[in-house]
């Protein structure tokens, strides 16, 4: 197809790019555009469409609307080979390399140097030191993937994008698990490689470096473009003021006076680079938000409280009592829940029934001997059923079926019935609809007035704003702030500490 | 058809496909085996002398004439019983052959007995010498040849048929109570097989060694048996640790203990098989209960009965759910999911070790050859029964129905001449296609 395309003198233009999941619209008419030797940033919170934007490019997900221009020659993409093909190289966080094979073999997999299906491996060796070479390597192109460093991957796979004679690159978060050193032999090498005429795509939440490497920046927030600027016209707060901005339509969830005596007291917790030295207590009737940006470390240290992780140092104590948690269940009988982010993968029973998926946690109320009293369990949950509003029309179906406003509800269904002192809640309104939020802030509300600890885990900021008594920011496994006057609090306030 | 119907079709299907095969199965079992039919049991006896009866106002004097067997010699008993009942007299009870039988009738020709007739079943009343009774044996009197009616019936369908059919997969069916769970839980074993052989073997030694031997006492067979059974408990529960602590992979643990398991039964037994037990010891595996039904049936059901209550009802049914569902969940919700894997091993391993014993008691030996390949069917019982490999999903009274699918196509292929070879690949056939509906049924309703 020789479809002219309206920038065509750009390298690639995405153009009213429009990507809907079930719930969800990840992306409204979003367009991107780069041109040759230039680096652009692309920016905004956890959710904002990044990945989204990056995975159309990577031919991972097909568009709802909009077209792809590379070079001017409009692009049919049907998967990643298409994309390959069009000279886009995607670099994701998680490297796609066969870790049991050489950096060299590596490097050709897709397109091995062959006559008649036999590889020249000594052709290879050549073109594959020659290309890390240029790129600064300096390790010998037939080590095993797995022996290399996070650093030395990432050598790799630039090399594979460049065997592939790609034009455009996309790197998502470079730079997390670099070495500060490592990091800047990688934006020498990106600047070379823009002085080559690559364009670039750089996404990363780390201000500072983008303001340092990149030419563009573009912002995005709940799947549109907020704003584009040039680097040298902008500054750090006016991108962060861009980035955050979302309301919260809720009405407004009135907050408890009083909060109680100390439930939960976590101290000096660490394990592995997630979490570092983190310290927090949690009172009773206080919901305490966690936020920072996703990777930032909340996750994994409300899995140490819950006995899913067993911290390398540091504590937990539970109403001043200390605690030696080794597993999930110990954390259960104490009364500690946790409600995981990802629903599907850690939290549902997929194909069993709600009622199941419901009392699995306290079976042993239901049961005599082993043997379960079907007929309680089914009014114990129809009692949640009331009060949550679950919809959904007999506790039999497969919880698989209903909505995920209703199966976030069935799994707090699960912990309430357990009735605990301290709830983890990680990312408790993902993936639910405006209506469905709005329920489970008001059943948040309760528990706490009820005199339960809550700990928060959020990315929405509106949301921890609205809920919280108090917010704790982490950023790379640290706690780096704590804003106490939540009334007067801004995102701003919290994305900067977020990110810096 | 509209999409949602085919939905609905399948997911119909999907539950009780494998149920409709298996009626399917006896249905054309049924045809292909229609046979007239002669019988020979004790009802058929007494029915006969009843009949007997009826047609003639005197019963009178009876010769009963039967194979000698010992199926003959109960419908013998049974015409006696009924024909004492009825006021006749049983001259004589012939149990031999046609040429026992014609120097009976030449004896009693010289004793000047009269006869008014002769009791057979279908297949004495067909002698030659029964021909011409009037010209051949004229001091007799005027004798009448009765046989009980024949009719036709599948053979398939015949009673003793239907409990043979239970009777045979007995120690397949029970296996497959605890590869279910296994397989549930989103393992594998395939040490049961071997374990078969090592159960049987060791069960026969205990017998032997300490139990007594060929005059072992009921509370040393049961001590016996019970101390197999343990000790194959006991290895599974060492695999189940294996799986859960280390997480080595099912697969390679239990086929680890498959061969650990197979050498040890040859070991205990030099290689030989052990015989030396008493012949009470073959209660369990050949003998009957209330209306003739075997013992190892009855075991059977009372297994699965408690194998589907465990699963539908109980805390324990739950968490096998669970952890095969979705083991992170599983975890994270409390369950001891390590408790769980080691608790489906051993229970594994501990009903293997009973169809061992079961097996011993049906061979009244022990050999370390028995059980061989057994693994493979015990998965293919479970597989056909429509449990998913992958865990979660998965049905106990499913179990039954792959077991039972299995025992009727080879009782079937039995009952039409098939030989062994044969009966493999059709089996292989049957596995596939049941495979294949499971896959049909997972892309629909997704």
């Amino acid at each position: 197809m020789n479809t002219r395309a309206p920038g065509q003198s750009k390298l690639l233009t995405m153009a009213g790019m429009v990507k809907t999941f079930p719930g969800v619209k990840a992306l409204c008419g979003v367009t991107v555009e780069l041109s040759k030797g230039e680096i652009l940033a692309l920016l905004g919170e956890n959710g904002a469409g990044k990945s989204t934007l990056i995975k159309i490019l990577a031919g991972a997900y097909q568009p709802d609307a909009g077209e792809i221009f590379v070079d001017g020659q409009q692009l049919k993409m049907q998967g990643p080979a298409d994309s390959r093909k069009a000279g886009i190289a995607v670099i994701h966080q998680e490297f796609s390399l066969v870790t049991g094979l050489s950096a060299c073999e590596n490097i050709f997999l897709a397109r091995p140097l062959q006559t008649y299906s036999v590889i020249h491996l000594q052709q290879e060796y050549i073109k594959a030191k020659e290309l890390l070479d240029k790129l600064g390597a300096d390790f010998d192109p037939r080590t095993p993937c797995r022996r290399l460093s996070v650093a030395q991957m990432q050598l790799v796979e630039i090399a594979k994008a460049l065997s592939d004679k790609a034009s455009i690159l996309v790197l998502d978060e470079p730079t997390a698990a670099l070495t500060p050193r490592e990091t800047s032999r990688l934006f020498i090498l990106l600047d070379q490689l823009k002085k080559s005429g690559m364009g670039i795509i750089y996404v990363s939440h780390r201000l500072d470096e983008v303001f340092e490497i990149a030419d563009r920046m573009q912002v995005l927030r709940d799947g549109a473009e907020v704003a584009t600027t040039a680097t040298h016209f902008t500054t750090q707060a006016q991108i962060i003021k861009w980035m955050v901005g979302r309301e919260i339509n809720s009405r407004a969830v009135s907050k408890k006076e009083v909060v109680g005596k100390v439930v939960l007291d976590a101290m000096g917790l660490t394990h592995g680079i997630k979490v570092k030295n983190v310290s927090l207590e949690i009172r009773s009737g206080e919901i305490l938000g966690l936020t920072g940006l996703v990777g930032s470390g909340r996750t994994e240290v409300a899995r140490i409280i819950a006995g899913a992780d067993i911290p390398e140092k540091g504590g937990i104590s539970l109403e001043g009592r200390k605690l030696n948690l080794q597993s999930v269940g110990e954390a259960i009988r104490e009364g500690i829940f946790l409600l995981t982010e990802d629903r599907k993968n850690q939290g549902l029973f997929l194909d069993r029934p709600v009622h199941e998926n419901f009392s699995i946690a306290s079976l042993f109320r239901f049961a005599y001997f082993g043997m379960i009293n079907k007929a309680r369990e089914i009014k114990a949950f129809l009692s949640h059923k009331e009060t949550m509003g679950i919809r959904v029309s007999t506790p039999f179906v497969r919880v698989r079926n209903l909505s995920g406003g209703n199966q976030q509800k069935v799994l707090l269904a699960r912990w309430l019935e357990r009735k605990g002192k301290v709830f983890l809640l990680d990312e408790p309104t993902r993936g639910v609809d405006v209506g469905a939020k709005e329920e489970i802030y008001l059943l948040l509300r309760k528990l706490a007035s009820e005199g339960n600890a809550i700990l928060l885990i959020s990315s929405e900021l509106p949301e921890v704003l609205a809920l919280s008594d108090r917010i704790l920011v982490m950023h790379e496994g640290q706690i780096k702030g704590e804003i106490k006057d939540v009334a007067n609090a801004t995102q701003e306030q919290i994305m900067e500490i977020a990110i810096q | 058809m509209n999409r949602a119907l085919s939905v609905t079709i399948s997911g119909w299907l999907a539950g009780r496909g494998m149920l409709l095969v298996l009626l399917l199965l006896a249905v054309f079992l049924g045809f292909a085996t229609l046979a007239d039919q002669n019988p020979n049991d004790p009802e058929s006896g007494t029915e006969l002398a009843k009949t007997w009866e009826e047609s003639n106002v005197v019963v009178g004097n009876i010769l009963i004439v039967v194979r000698p067997s010992e199926e003959d010699a109960i419908f013998a008993q049974a015409i006696e019983n009924q024909i004492a009942r009825q006021k006749g007299k049983v001259v004589e009870i012939v149990k031999g052959t046609p040429f026992e039988a014609r120097s009976c009738l030449e004896r009693l020709q010289k004793d000047g007995v009269k006869l008014d007739a002769i009791l057979c079943n279908h297949f004495t009343a067909s002698w030659s010498i029964f021909e011409n009774m009037g010209t051949k044996f004229p001091g007799l009197g005027d004798v009448k040849i009765v046989e009980p009616a024949s009719y036709r019936w599948p053979n398939f369908f015949k009673r003793d048929n239907l409990v043979n059919i239970v009777n045979q997969i007995a120690v397949i069916a029970i296996l497959a109570v605890g590869m279910t769970f296994v397989i549930l839980t989103g393992g594998i074993d395939l040490s049961v097989g071997a374990m078969i052989a090592f159960s049987a073997v060791l069960v026969a030694r205990l017998i032997r060694d300490y139990g007594g031997g060929v005059d072992a006492q009921a509370p040393a067979l049961i001590g016996c048996s019970f101390a197999a059974i343990g000790v194959c408990a006991l290895m599974g529960m060492f695999s189940g640790t294996m799986v859960a602590y280390f997480s080595i992979p099912p697969f390679i643990t239990t086929l680890a203990m498959m061969l650990i398991a197979g050498g040890m039964a040859y070991l205990i037994s030099d290689g030989q098989s052990i015989d030396r037990v008493p012949e009470s010891f073959m209660w369990l595996g050949r003998g009957s209960t209330v209306m003739r039904i075997p013992v190892a049936v009855v075991l059977t059901a009372i297994i699965y009965l408690i194998a589907h209550l465990a699963m539908t009802r109980t805390v324990f049914g739950r968490f096998v759910y669970a952890v095969g569902g979705n083991r992170e969940a599983a975890r994270l919700s409390g369950v001891s999911v390590l408790g769980v894997l080691i608790l489906v091993y051993t229970l594994s391993g501990a009903l293997a070790g009973l169809g061992g014993v079961v097996m011993a008691s049906q061979l009244k030996s022990g050999a370390p050859t028995y059980g061989h390949m057994y693994e493979l069917y015990v998965i293919a019982a479970v597989v056909v029964g429509g449990t998913s490999l992958a865990g979660g999903e998965g049905k106990i009274t499913g179990t039954l129905v792959g077991a039972l699918i299995l025992a009727v196509i080879q009782n079937g292929m039995n009952l039409l001449g098939f030989d062994s070879n044969t009966q493999k690949c059709i089996l292989g056939g049957v596995l596939l296609l049941a495979i294949l509906l499971d896959g049909s049924r997972l892309k629909l309703t997704k």
